[in-house]
């Protein structure tokens, strides 16, 4: 059983017309795994963790789906019981350490005001854990009398990772945690997560807008568009053969400081306003391969070898061979967009097509890393 | 070329701690940085390297603590008279980081871009500066202009927003737009659409652009010359691709090993650390970096290395690069 499952999620901002910000998602994460969850602005990837940790205040309401953690629906509980699994059993790690700490507090009296309020720990239990969970983090916990904007914006995130791992969770759910540290300070929040995550064991939900900063380390991916799952798999099969068109414009929307130098163009356009989502498919007004049918047809997710995507190019109809299963045949079906550039990065195909099934326990993303460390 | 804008000594130093501390933040010291015409330049640093102190002096936000800025071959400490100081602040105007909270709110689109017409361009009647703020609209992408002129902020998307900043910034007929991390707020997805922006005004305003960032790889997708900062120091600069094909700096290094990029294996030697900034509070002699060093010797702890030419154009701060 995973140790996360949504199924059927589906979030509307109530309104004379309402907003569906999370429509039909549905995703599993497993015990130790690392979910990406990518998408612009207004995908409603936000939305979703919060649905998910339920910590939506209204007018935004679950209104249909399930959120299984270890079998029980986090969406119908009560908050009396969400609060005995809240920080214990998973924990969220907000975007902006700047705001998420409180200023006029210090570090410790935050920690300690987690502690207390899910659990009873005597003064000396907190001191203790507070200075093991930020030890583990990489501050000195000389810290734990400073006040947040005494910390550089690195050490304030970690801070709030440590806020999270009090009480070693299960699951840490991470919204944009590095949004808005530099690129060297990112890299290693990156790797530290990482880190912590091999020697806790708790699965991460990590939502960014960023896709190349989760390419090294998640091992699933979601990415989101206009409030559903346009394209899901494991990750380096998502790097290296993208299915969707969606996809491929993200991974070819920032520039590389290798190889040569060519003029890119992005994604234009934005995207759509979700209480009138375009007829069709949603990413139909946008798309550099869309055809006459994608305005009317909505695309369910077509399984494309051990991914999926919400792509009309990737209906089996369309590309026989789709349905014969792995990998290759994934690319395979991939293959009629003209949208060349994505696949012709230098894909080492070499991990991809070896991945396992989705459901796996260690996707191919991870493979060569561990073989390197 | 023609240089239009250079720097010489350039030292920013801010006091910290009580008022009787005396102690002194080094945010800048002894910069030397030259920008020519219809060139674009990248200074690019971590948090707290010191290039938005950079940015702010040359928009004269600050006052320098030491060391010169010359515009047009003259000295930025002579131009005292208003009509004077007016002019340069239309010739180099600057684009904010956060085009959340750049923008008043209060007022439609319009607003900022005939402040700066009036202000900028005495010249043009209320027909020729509603065209001109048309034309500057369109001339960012923002179509049709007309229409954007009466929209309020909160109508816009963030890279809407900030190419309202570039218009107002092309409002004044500029030679040089300071940008200070004009993009790093903003969606991947639409990042690339403000660089491309840029190099086409480059291409048909003939502007110069400072282009600030942390992101080297955009840098490079931009800028013909990188200038790469580190406590306050310049610690490497030449020609774009020359720096990144060959960084001579061990920190030049580490920023390059930092971006990622799907494209390439995730390299497992690449050192890292914590990504601190250094704490240059009155600092002693010696290479600020050395701590975090992997290359680091004796002799970086007690002199302070300077600029040295290591290939054409191409110049490194550090006593072990060759």
């Amino acid at each position: 059983m995973p140790l996360l499952d949504v199924q059927h999620l589906r979030v509307e901002y109530a309104a004379e017309r309402p907003a569906v910000a999370v429509d039909d998602v549905s995703f599993t994460v497993g015990e130790g795994e690392f979910v990406g969850v990518v998408g612009e602005s207004g995908c409603g990837k936000s939305t979703l963790l919060f649905a998910v940790a339920r910590l939506l205040s209204p007018p935004a309401e679950i209104t249909h789906g399930t959120v299984d953690f270890r079998g029980r629906n986090l969406a119908t509980m009560t908050d009396k019981q969400l609060n005995v699994l809240r920080w214990r059993d998973f924990s969220v790690v907000m975007q902006s350490a700047m705001n998420a700490l409180n200023p006029v507090a210090t570090v410790g009296a935050q920690l300690a005001d987690a502690m207390t309020a899910h659990g009873k720990y005597s003064r000396s239990e907190i001191a203790e854990r507070s200075v093991e969970v930020l030890r583990l983090v990489g501050i000195d916990p000389i810290h734990l009398r400073s006040h947040p904007h005494q910390l550089s914006g690195g050490m304030r995130q970690r801070a709030m990772i440590a806020m999270a791992l009090l009480f070693t969770p299960d699951l840490v759910i991470m919204d944009e945690p590095t949004s808005a540290l530099d690129v060297v300070a990112q890299r290693a929040l990156m790797v530290q997560i990482r880190e912590l995550q091999a020697r806790l064991g708790f699965a991460v939900v990590f939502v960014t807008h960023d896709m190349s900063l989760v390419s090294h380390f998640s091992d699933q991916l979601l990415v989101m568009y206009a409030g559903q799952v346009v394209e899901a798999g494991p990750t380096r099969t998502v790097f290296d053969q993208p299915a969707h068109p969606y996809s491929r414009g993200l991974l070819d929307a920032f520039p590389s400081v290798r190889g040569p130098r060519v003029p890119l163009t992005g994604i234009p356009g934005s995207p759509p306003d979700l209480s009138r989502p375009p007829e069709g498919c949603r990413f139909q007004p946008r798309c550099p391969v869309a055809m006459a049918e994608c305005a009317t047809t909505r695309p369910p997710l077509y399984p494309v070898g051990p991914a999926r995507s919400r792509c009309l190019l990737n209906a089996p109809a369309s590309a026989g061979p789709a349905s014969a299963g792995p990998a290759p045949a994934g690319s395979a079906s991939a293959g009629p967009a003209p949208a060349g550039p994505a696949p012709a990065g230098p894909a080492p195909a070499g991990p991809a097509p070896a991945g396992p099934a989705p459901a796996g326990p260690a996707p191919a993303g991870r493979v060569p890393e561990e073989e390197k460390s | 070329m023609t240089e239009l804008l250079r720097t010489r000594g350039l030292t920013r130093h801010f006091k910290v701690g009580g008022t009787f501390s005396g102690k002194r933040l080094h945010a800048v010291d002894d910069v030397d940085l030259t920008i020519e015409e219809r060139e674009i330049v990248a200074l690019v640093g971590e948090s707290g390297s010191g290039k938005s102190t950079i940015a702010r002096l040359l928009a004269r936000v600050y006052e320098p603590t030491a060391g010169e800025i010359f515009y047009r071959g003259r000295s930025l400490a002579e131009l005292r008279r208003r009509r004077d100081l007016l002019a340069y602040r239309g010739d180099v105007p600057m684009v904010f980081q956060d085009p959340f909270s750049s923008l008043n709110p209060a007022y439609r689109v319009k607003h900022g871009i005939m402040r700066g017409l009036i202000l900028h361009r005495p010249d043009l009647d209320s027909a020729a500066r509603q065209a001109e703020a048309v034309r500057v609209l369109e001339a960012v992408g923002l179509h049709p202009g007309g229409e954007i002129l009466e929209r309020y902020p909160y109508e816009l998307s963030g890279g809407q927003r900030q190419r309202v900043g570039f218009a107002q910034a092309l409002a004044y007929r500029p030679k040089l737009i300071i940008a200070d991390e004009p993009v790093s707020m903003l969606d991947v997805s639409i990042r690339i659409g403000l660089l491309n922006l840029m190099a086409s005004l480059r291409e048909d305003a003939g502007v110069s652009i400072l282009y600030i960032t942390h992101d080297i790889a955009s840098a490079r997708y931009l800028s013909d010359r990188v200038a790469v900062m580190y406590g306050g120091h310049i610690v490497e600069a030449g020609p774009t691709e020359d720096v990144l094909g060959d960084p001579k700096h061990p920190y030049t290094q580490l920023l390059l090993s930092a971006v990622p990029d799907p494209r390439a294996p995730l390299d497992p030697d690449a050192v890292i650390g914590s990504g601190e900034p250094p704490r240059v509070v009155d600092p002693a002699p010696g290479c600020r970096f050395r701590a975090r060093c992997p290359l680091a010797i004796d002799r970086c702890a007690v002199e302070t290395p300077l600029l040295r030419e290591l290939g054409p154009r191409h110049r490194a701060a550090c006593h072990v690069a060759d």
